[in-house]
């Protein structure tokens, strides 16, 4: 079991959803997140005090699957967040040592999707 | 209309306990009814005086709303709180001895005496000030300007003040430091102000009264207190523009009512008033679009909304003095002047006035205060008006800068004296730890926000 977390573009999340769909990924929690990466931030104005490098605003993706569906995972987030400009994010993959759903009290694999 | 009101003194007296009885309060009324007859009230200027009354009173809410979408989201209640506890303290206090203080019967210039305690003999026949309306609807209309002036001040030292220690801080202040200043300029013999034999210092709505008096306050809070903890690197961004928007929005509002309101009556002179206040305000906030667009690259719609209130402001002793012209000059003065003060001069010296109560009202109000000496022209007011330095009369401007600085000098002594006297009774500031938290929590137990629903 994989634990996969995804940083990308707000503006990417709807395609993103389309392709991990289109894949029979559907667990998925998303939150809204400030950031920066090589980019970095851009500065704000406020009564010409200039805020240095403010975080940008990005959309956070996290979603445990089994083994097999990992590059399919990986694949989507891909397909659905690549723009080729800086800024489009990145992908994170962990060991996943335990999954248990709360209502049945499954674990492991059974847990997941 | 008269003997109703005389009824409802009586009550009113019953009610307070502690004053002269009714039989004196009712003496009086009488002998201001006798020397101005009822028949003398215009319904027409009291019904504009109402709703200008309605109006200034509408400016306290703006002003909370135009400084609490600029703190963090943690003091957002704080502020509102603030303003609103104004708006119910001073108009108490205004009631009882505020009005005479300021505008009863004068003692060596300097201020008014008791005798109007309570509103005692302020009743439905027009006084002095005001021959056609009320005289009660005129002191009315003079506790908003009451209100709002402290008000001000909290932009200062937002977000770092006890609570307790503001509530004693701005009630001292509203009678010791505003009442006189109100009387100065504004009370029949102070010794500012155009009755005979004084300096002759015209102050259409209290740019001096109201701004310079609040900006000085303002400046001597932030000298006290100090800055806010993280000041000015770790100082988060306004937490919500678009409400300061709104408070900006409801303050021009209301501003119609605070300078045209001060003809005292439906007529041309509010009208010019009306049109002078409009056209500052909207040049002033143009003039700061421009200045940040060519310096920083953009224009920012907090610089827009902070240039107009510097214009309103700057205008606010002029509106019933000067033509479109001084109008014109005066917004653009402000909105340069204003944006200095804050953009350079802040940054320089480096104290957190944090959202710019000196830097906007103060500075806009010595500016407005002596420009008045400048484009004032009798053409705009032919009863009471006077010519400014343009208009051949260079000696306006003498008497404007003097007045200007009497006043600023004394609003920061007295200011500074009274801060550092709370600050000695209660503390004037919240402890590190409630700073960090928040004013909403640590004063209030209360949030302005919930993260979860």
């Amino acid at each position: 079991m994989k634990y996969i977390i995804a940083i990308i573009q707000p503006d990417r999340l709807d395609q993103v959803m389309e392709r991990l769909t289109e894949k029979e990924i559907h667990l998925v929690t998303v939150s809204q997140v400030l950031g920066r990466g090589r980019q970095k931030g851009i500065a704000e104005i406020y009564r010409s005090h200039k805020e240095a490098g403010s975080l940008l605003k990005k959309i956070k993706l996290e979603i445990a699957v089994n083994d097999v569906f990992v590059q399919a995972a990986i694949d989507a987030i891909m397909q659905g967040a690549q723009t080729g400009r800086i800024g489009d994010g990145k992908i994170f993959v962990f060991d996943l040592d335990h999954v248990q759903r709360i209502r049945t009290g499954e674990q492991g694999n059974d847990a997941i999707g | 209309m008269l003997h109703s009101g005389l009824r409802g003194k009586g009550r009113w007296f019953a009610f307070l306990g502690v004053l002269a009885c009714s039989a004196g309060a009712a003496q009086g009324a009488e002998l201001v009814a006798a020397s101005a007859p009822v028949s003398a009230l215009d319904s027409g200027d009291i019904a504009w005086m109402l709703l200008a009354s309605a109006l200034v009173m509408f400016m306290t809410p703006g002003l909370a709303f135009f400084y609490c979408g600029l703190v963090r989201k943690k003091n957002v209640l704080s502020i509102v709180m603030q303003c609103f506890m104004i708006l119910c303290m001073v108009s108490i206090q205004w009631v009882f001895c505020g009005y005479s203080l300021a505008f009863g019967p004068d003692k060596c210039g300097v201020i008014g005496n008791l005798d109007w305690m309570g509103f005692a003999t302020v009743g439905s026949a027009p006084g002095a000030y005001a021959p056609h309306i009320p005289h009660r609807l005129f002191a009315i209309y003079q506790m908003m300007f009451a209100v709002i002036t402290p008000a001000l001040i909290c932009g200062a030292f937002a977000e770092r003040m006890r609570f307790s220690a503001f509530c004693i801080f701005s009630l001292l202040w509203s009678t010791l430091v505003y009442a006189p200043v109100a009387h100065w300029l504004w009370g029949a013999g102070g010794f500012l102000g155009t009755s005979t034999g004084c300096l002759g210092a015209v102050d259409f709505a209290g740019g001096i009264v109201v701004h310079i008096n609040a900006g000085m306050a303002a400046l001597a809070a932030v000298l006290v207190m100090g800055k806010r903890r993280g000041f000015p690197h770790q100082i988060s961004p306004p937490h919500n523009l678009p409400v300061a928007v709104l408070g900006a929005a409801m303050l021009w509002f209301g501003w119609y009512g605070f300078n045209a309101g001060s003809a005292l009556g439906a007529n041309a002179l509010a009208v010019n008033a009306f049109l002078a206040t409009h056209v500052a305000g909207a040049v002033a906030g143009f003039v700061w679009c421009v200045l940040d667009w060519v310096k920083f690259g953009k224009p920012t719609t907090l610089g827009m909304i902070t240039g107009s209130v510097a214009g309103l402001a700057a205008v606010t002793p002029a509106s019933g003095f000067v033509e479109i012209p001084g109008a014109v000059w005066i917004g653009v003065g402000a909105g340069v002047v204003c944006w200095l003060s804050v953009t350079a001069m802040k940054a320089k010296l480096n104290y957190d006035d944090s959202l710019d109560a000196f830097g906007v009202h103060g500075v806009g109000g010595i500016w407005g205060s002596i420009a008045v000496g400048l484009w004032a022209t009798q053409t705009a007011n032919p009863a009471a008006g006077v010519n400014g330095l343009f208009y051949g009369h260079a000696a306006q401007f003498l008497i404007q800068l003097k007045a200007s600085a009497v006043v600023a000098v004394f609003s920061f002594v007295a200011s500074w004296l009274l801060f550092k006297l709370v600050d000695h009774i209660v503390g004037l500031r919240v402890t590190p730890d409630e700073e960090n938290l928040g004013l909403d929590l640590s004063q209030h137990r209360e949030s302005g926000y919930t993260v979860i629903d």
